[in-house]
């Protein structure tokens, strides 16, 4: 639900903090008809040109806060809201080179009714620089 | 008379309706309700989690805020949709008495937006109602279970929930049938949205036409894959066994414990038809049952198209609602 409109490829960028360019990140929406709290988010997938991001270097940001996918298993205040655009930031030192790169981002969420968990896919094709 | 005393059955939208246009941030939760409002549907159907950010921990300004809103629009809030995170924990469920907690938080709530019916979801147990029927009746708030496809009234799970109600004598525990247990036909959108994803047509199309004709589903998807259906065909067929086609009749009967509808749809034809619910056939039924209550749009079509076209959910909304009113006057 929603696939096409999880990533937000026109905020795709690099992080560079201190003169150091530190990794890359990008906007993503919740593939779910609401908003849930992050303990509920049980996995946020992302490859770039193919390449799977191990999940600890995955940050993930909403109002509430920054966390690690570990952090989120057990954070029962912030919510990731309905439509709004979380940052993904994925931890590389260097960053993306300039140009266009294919980034695969997957969501895997636990509902309540649901006996399989709810996952949303979305790729796309994001310039840097 | 304003629009929730007005005798008879009230016309109103799920805001769950708007999702798409709410999620691409090009309707805001105000234009929601104004829309609603615009094409006379005035009972407001909402979800904390949806369209509401900080739910459940909203400040009184925000509630305030909703009742300028309703005043405003000449509306009125018809349901909250509680939705029951059992899973908020990774490793259990969420105690009986957590659940507590949560359905009166969703009650309050509810008491707060001027709601007078929460919606259930069709999974708590008949227990878990029972228990919160006390703080129910505290806030004066009715609880409907969902009745919701693959569900029917006559579903063990249901007649439980029932048995429950009855034997506690409450007025605040009941249903909130969903118009997609009488789904006649299977949505022609899904059936396309699963051809673009690369379902073979003529598997899709047999399956589309033996539902029709009411073939079991173990036989269909029998059928799909003896011929030589791929993973998509196969689960086309399985959806006719999370669809169920019952009697609109059965709505009449079983009236006293209705305390709102969701009238679920995917899409709008021209003509002013839904293509796979038969609204010809319920509205008559909920008349002779001398229903009350509201008959909230519950537009759900967005998903099967989004990948591919425009979505329009306003319109969608405005159809049903028109369709909605002709049926009533008859």
């Amino acid at each position: 639900m929603f696939d096409r409109y999880l990533i937000c490829e026109e905020t795709a960028r690099n992080v560079t903090e201190g003169g150091k360019t530190t990794g890359f990140q990008f906007g993503a929406r919740i593939a779910y008809y609401r908003g849930l709290g992050l303990s509920m988010v049980e996995g946020i997938g992302v490859s770039v040109d193919g390449e799977a991001v191990p999940s600890e270097n995955i940050r993930f940001t909403v109002t509430g806060g920054t966390f690690t996918l570990a952090q989120m298993e057990t954070e029962y205040e912030a919510r990731w809201e309905f439509g709004e655009v979380a940052t993904v930031t994925v931890l590389k030192p260097g960053g993306l080179a300039a140009g266009e790169h294919k980034i695969e981002l997957t969501e895997q969420m636990r509902i309540a009714y649901l006996p399989f968990p709810l996952t949303g896919r979305d790729t796309k094709v994001v310039r840097i620089g | 008379m304003n629009a929730a005393t007005k005798p008879g059955i009230k016309r109103g939208v799920s805001l769950y309706s708007y999702q798409e246009e709410y999620y691409l941030r090009n309707l805001s939760l105000e234009q929601c309700i104004a829309q609603a409002s615009k094409i006379g549907a005035y009972g407001i159907e909402s979800i904390g989690e949806q369209m509401m950010p900080g739910f459940p921990n909203l400040s009184d300004a925000f509630y305030e805020k909703w009742r300028g809103w309703m005043q405003q629009y000449g509306t009125v809030s018809s349901c909250h949709d509680a939705m029951l995170d059992t899973k908020k924990y990774k490793h259990r469920l969420l105690t009986d008495d957590e659940c507590m907690v949560e359905f009166e938080r969703d009650l309050k709530h509810a008491a707060k937006l001027g709601a007078k019916v929460i919606r259930v979801l069709c999974m708590v147990k008949p227990e878990i109602m029972v228990k919160a029927v006390p703080i129910a009746e505290k806030y004066d708030v009715k609880m409907g279970v969902e009745v919701h496809a693959p569900y029917y009234f006559d579903h063990p799970w249901i007649m439980r929930h029932l048995e429950a109600a009855q034997k506690l004598g409450t007025k605040h525990y009941g249903l909130v049938p969903d118009m997609g247990i009488f789904t006649a036909r299977l949505p022609r959108v899904a059936r396309d949205r699963m051809e673009r994803m690369g379902a073979t047509p003529k598997i899709l199309d047999y399956v589309s036409a033996a539902y029709e004709t009411g073939e079991l589903s173990e036989y269909i998807i029998f059928e799909a894959r003896k011929m030589g259906g791929n993973q998509l065909d196969v689960a086309w067929a399985e959806q006719c066994r999370h669809s169920v086609n019952t009697n609109p009749k059965r709505l009449t009967e079983f009236m006293p414990y209705i305390f709102h509808i969701h009238a679920k749809f995917y899409e709008m034809l021209d003509d002013g038809t839904e293509y796979s619910i038969p609204y010809h056939k319920i509205i008559p039924a909920l008349k002779a049952g001398n229903y009350q209550g509201y008959l909230s749009s519950e537009y759900e079509g967005n998903r099967h198209i989004q990948d591919a076209f425009p979505v329009d959910s306003v319109e969608q909304v405005r159809r049903q609602q028109a369709m909605f009113e002709r049926l009533l006057a008859a």
